[in-house]
């Protein structure tokens, strides 16, 4: 609670004068003391108290050693960030040039360094870490469905500036398409596949029509409106859904038709290769791979067409776009439905790959997720997405696997429920830090003579300025 | 008739809590212009702190009157509150003033995390019953009907939380239209610039407008605790997205329009509920929501945005 | 006006207004405006502040639509009076046939007008796609036939020829306009980053980009230097001459109007006051008085005042 930035001085002291030369020890406790001061207000009730549930109703416990190691450890490194940190910062605030010419090419090298990665991927942990391979292999797989979901999203609210908080209803779209058609038309997946990213797309275009005269903030809560209405029947809607209990036994893709597996007539009895279920991980992951970039090559393709370039202009400016004869309802749908069918295609990878979906994963928080993957990355950015959402996705995981903490903290601490709250508390602090995301300059998509990258101060962000 | 009267006010009295949660979102939107997703959360945080407290002071310290009691709660638990709203935007959205609107939005999404869970490491993730406190009430009709007889009842805990949400608010539209601290707080409303340069400490008028908004939420927060007698981590979500939903209804920015909007979405849900699927009240409340907006984009009592060219 | 009727605006006109209303709420704008345009003129509209000249853009441009009164636009020669009356009997938008094409412009969202029946905009308070390069803003602007070549966007994303050479042929646009505008070194640079005045020029590229039949100006020369002024006149007239565009201003500056304009209508609290050649208006005394103010300043006529007044005198007697 103590990242307070360095205009506290003027904000607390407003009413009172400070002393002409404060020094910065002076300073720096002063600080210190509020913040823990603050820390032991907000705590009171939340570390010092702790309501029981016992036989005969509620009881209060106190955990006053918890409290004051709290307070102390606030009033500690408020003091450490006052005096090693944020006087570093501050002085050197320089304007970026609006457009930053060819220096050596980090992006470029990055990005090729993380395909040539992922396409290796799967052979390099099953080589590296032969015991863990399937766990890394898998979370390569969750990382991968977040990079491919931030890709689509990022046409809606990088490109085309439209703030949607619904975008999981999509995502569920795919995944019950696929869920369903294999339950009732015994669909597989490469069947329910285009099928997914269809209806997906149509009920972008469905819930897209009647919101795109709404602006900004209503365009946002409306969209996240719709995302739970589509929860809220599939949840409901027991006879046909399944319920809260879902669908399940979905089936795995298979190879052209044959499945892999080790009975008679399975791919690996075709090819005489023995089975091994490491190779499901892995054809799964390429599977997810071949999905994303397929987002990806469709998403920079469509950048450098006209209805690319139409959804940016939209971003920039609305009414400018209507003077130049643009459609901006046509637009905006299709930007919806783009987007939407790419999380169709994610869904019913995600089905395929649960072998079981059910309401529950399909959460407001994942919608907040990928957006908050989209904008951390920087709006309309590709490299960024994928950064993102390695850093929060793989970054949720390794806070799964905090198992050494037990050792310091003792057998009852248990580190997996504290995860979300740094994940939480990661978003905050990384948003403070880099506001226009963490890539924040904007490609343009035609260029006559010298392709410069265009710096954030002049890109708009979209609906409701 | 009975049941449908009995349906009001039950739907009044809902509509009152979360017409004192919308008012928060609609001042902190009117004021700085973002959704301040956190604040269903502090809410939650309110009911919270109030749960602690009534137990601190019926338990350890043994104090049995009850409106004491209660008196005490609510002045500790706005208290204690309003400290978490001042904090959430001191650490989340001051420094991103300024900065591009989707930023404070994302950390407000971050803070609303960090609470739901700080909440469910610090307090447990159970439910957290308590008993009712205020029981019994007026018998408004009487009828009788194929099972026995039906009666339309006026409890004393809905007479409390609608006279206390009228007094609330009564008493904050005094203070938004008569104060110099309402004054500042319209005029950053017009230009926060301009508000400045005359003088007006826009940075204290804002964590004034949290304050104000989370004291708000935590009288909402006790009044849900002790209606339903059930709280935990998790409630923030769905009362604020309600919350939020109707002060869009009722025209974000505008505090009648909050009050209103809470109305309608409590009577829409509570009759959506007793003559319909108690499943689908959600989606009645959100899709009321989609067709006013449709219909109206600037919501019931919102000004109007005329398109400038 | 009667005396000199060989006017391009009474003969051949682009564009005509008539009965012209808008009303927002009770506040009336536009009250009953008429008038015409010729094809081939430089119009200018001008009026002291809230006289309602953006309004008549708006109205005319689509992106208000109008209480009342019709709004014809014309491709090809002459009046059309039958094609007209046709297009408006039978409630069709717009009506084509051999000597033309005619658009009822009241019936017609603001794309449709920007791109079938040809009118083109700026805005008082530019707007470019400030994160955009000059190029890409010039490439926008060309949408709807980009749009058709690229197969609407199926046969460019497997960069079909068709659409290659078509993209070729817009760059090429844009560069020639980026050329007349004096842009080109700034091609590849954000719009947002360029000066005041080249992101005026930028916007009337932009705009000319989309082959309009009219372009619509609202106060080009704004915040402009003598000199850029003078450029401004120049492009100008260099659009009129070559590229077969009439064009409709709005400005404030009359030394820009009374040199460039071969017609001016002067509006003043929604209704017109004057119309005719810049001679004839400069001379109108209702353009002098609605200028300078009417010269008896003895009658002060505002209400407030009148009854301040009015209450001190009462006070006064008592």
């Amino acid at each position: 609670m103590a990242s307070t930035s360095e205009t506290a001085g003027t904000g607390t002291s407003g009413a009172v004068p400070q002393p002409e030369r404060e020094t910065r020890l002076a300073r720096a406790l002063r600080e210190s003391v509020i913040a823990a001061g603050l820390t032991a207000i907000l705590g009171f009730f939340f570390l010092a108290l702790r309501t029981e549930i016992e036989t005969g109703g509620l009881v209060l416990s106190t955990r006053w050693g918890l409290w004051l190691a709290a307070i102390g450890i606030v009033f500690v490194g408020r003091l450490a960030l006052n005096l090693f940190v944020f006087g570093r910062l501050g002085a050197t605030t320089r304007r970026k040039p609006a457009t930053t010419g060819a220096g050596f090419p980090v992006a470029k090298v990055l990005t090729w360094g993380l395909l040539i990665f992922a396409i290796v991927l799967p052979f390099f942990f099953t080589i590296v870490f032969p015991q863990r391979d399937r766990q890394y292999i898998d979370l390569a797989i969750l990382i991968m469905t977040y990079i491919m979901l931030g890709w689509g999203l990022n046409i809606v609210v990088g490109l085309a500036g439209l703030l949607d908080l619904g975008y999981v209803a999509f995502y569920a779209v795919g995944a019950y398409s696929f869920g369903l058609s294999a339950q009732y038309l015994g669909f597989g997946f490469w069947t329910a596949l285009p099928l997914a990213g269809l209806l997906a797309a149509s009920w972008g275009m469905i819930l897209g029509f009647p919101v795109l005269r709404l602006r900004g903030d209503y365009l946002a809560i409306v969209t996240l409106a719709f995302g739970e209405i589509i929860r809220v029947v599939l949840l409901n809607w027991t006879d046909f859904t399944g319920g809260p209990n879902g669908v399940s036994g979905i089936p795995k893709p298979t190879i052209f038709g044959w499945e892999l597996g080790r009975r008679d007539g399975s791919f690996n009895d075709l090819i005489g290769v023995p089975y091994d279920p490491i190779q499901r991980f892995i054809f799964l992951y390429y599977i997810i791979f071949g999905l994303a970039l397929l987002t990806n090559f469709v998403t920079m393709r469509l950048r450098r067409l006209p209805i690319g370039r139409a959804w940016e202009a939209l971003r920039e400016d609305e009414i400018a776009c209507r003077s130049l004869g643009i459609n901006t309802r046509n637009t905006k749908l299709s930007a919806f439905s783009i987007g939407a069918m790419f999380a169709g295609f994610a869904g019913s990878f995600f089905a395929t790959r649960q072998g079981f979906i059910s309401p529950e994963s399909f959460t407001f928080l994942e919608s907040a997720i990928i957006l908050a993957i989209v904008v951390l990355g920087g709006l309309g950015s590709q490299i960024g997405v994928v950064i993102a959402a390695i850093a929060m996705i793989g970054g949720i995981e390794v806070l799964r696997n905090l198992d050494f903490l037990k050792a310091i903290f003792g057998p009852d601490f248990e580190p997996t429920q504290y995860r979300m709250l740094i994940f939480g508390l990661a978003m905050v602090i990384i948003m403070v830090w880099k506001p226009r995301g963490l890539v924040s300059t904007r490609e343009p998509t035609a260029t006559l003579r010298e392709k410069k990258r265009i710096s954030s101060d002049v890109v708009a962000q979209g609906e409701g300025h | 008739m009975e049941y449908f009267v009995q349906q009001l006010v039950n739907g009044l009295t809902l509509g009152s809590i979360y017409g004192l949660i919308a008012i928060g979102y609609t001042m902190v939107y009117g004021i700085i212009g973002m959704i301040n997703f956190a604040h269903g959360d502090i809410f939650m945080i309110g009911a919270f702190i109030a749960l602690s407290t009534f137990l601190l002071l019926t338990t350890i310290l043994g104090i049995s009157f009850l409106p004491l009691v209660l008196l005490v709660v609510l002045v500790v638990s706005m208290a204690f509150t309003s400290a978490w709203g001042w904090t959430v935007e001191r650490l989340a959205y001051r420094p991103l003033r300024g900065s591009f609107r989707l930023a404070p939005l994302i950390t407000a999404i971050g803070m609303s995390i960090v609470l739901q869970n700080f909440v469910q490491v610090s307090q447990g993730a159970r439910v957290k019953p308590l008993p009712p406190q205020i029981t019994g009430g007026i018998t408004l009709m009487e009828g009788s009907s194929a099972n026995g007889t039906i009666q339309a009842q006026l409890s004393y805990m809905q007479i409390i939380i609608i006279a206390t949400t009228l007094v609330l608010m009564v008493g904050f539209s005094l203070l938004i239209s008569r104060t110099p601290l309402g004054r500042a707080q319209r005029a950053c409303e017009q230009d926060r610039k301009m508000a400045a340069l005359l003088g007006v400490n826009v940075d204290r008028t804002i964590s004034l407008t949290f304050i104000m908004g989370a004291a708000l939420a935590s009288v909402a927060g006790l009044m849900f605790m002790l209606l339903y007698g059930v709280i935990d981590f998790y409630i923030g979500f769905l009362a604020g997205v309600k919350a939020f939903t109707a002060a869009v209804l009722g025209g974000i920015g505008s505090l009648p329009g909050a009050m209103l909007g809470g109305l309608l979405i409590g009577l829409i849900e509570v009759f959506w509920s007793a003559y319909f699927t108690v499943e689908y009240k959600d989606v009645a409340a959100f899709s009321i929501l989609a067709i006013v907006l449709i219909f109206m984009p600037s919501g019931l009592l919102g000004k109007p945005e005329i398109e400038k060219v | 006006m009667t005396d000199t009727p060989n006017h391009r605006w009474l003969d051949d006109p682009i564009l005509t207004v008539e009965h012209l209303t808008m009303r927002f709420g009770g506040l009336i704008a536009i009250n009953d405006l008429s008038f015409s345009i010729g094809r081939g003129d430089i119009t200018a509209l001008i009026g002291p502040n809230g006289a309602g000249k953006t309004t008549v853009f708006n109205c005319v441009t689509g992106f208000y639509k109008p209480t009342e009164g019709r709004i014809v636009m014309r491709h090809g020669k002459g009046a059309q009076e039958a094609a007209v009356a046709q297009a408006t009997e039978s409630g069709e938008k717009w009506h084509r046939d051999a000597g033309g094409a005619v658009f009822l412009l009241e019936r017609m969202p603001d794309h449709e007008i920007a791109q079938r029946a040809k009118v083109a905009r700026t805005f008082q308070n530019i707007r470019l796609f400030g994160g955009m390069t000059a190029l890409e803003n010039l490439l926008v602007a060309q949408h709807d036939r980009l749009m058709v070549a690229s197969g609407y966007s199926i046969g460019g994303i497997f960069g079909l020829p068709g659409y290659r050479r078509a993209e070729k042929e817009a760059t090429e646009k844009a560069v020639y306009w980026l050329d007349k505008v004096g842009l080109l070194d700034r091609a590849d640079g954000p719009a947002g980053d360029l000066p005041y005045g080249a992101q005026r020029r930028l916007e009337i590229a932009r705009s000319m980009c989309t082959d309009p039949r009219i372009l619509c100006l609202d106060e080009p020369a704004a915040g402009l230097n003598p000199r850029e002024s003078a450029e401004l006149n120049e492009l100008l007239r260099y659009i009129r001459d070559e590229h077969d565009t009439s064009i409709l201003l709005i400005e404030h500056d009359m030394g820009v109007v009374m040199e460039i304009s071969d017609h001016v209508i002067v509006l003043d609290y929604g209704e017109k006051i004057s119309d005719g050649d810049p001679a004839q208006v400069k001379a109108d005394p209702k353009v002098i008085a609605a200028y300078l103010g009417v010269d008896d300043e003895a009658e002060i006529d505002v209400p407030e005042v009148r009854a301040d007044l009015s209450s001190a005198r009462k006070e006064g007697e008592a």
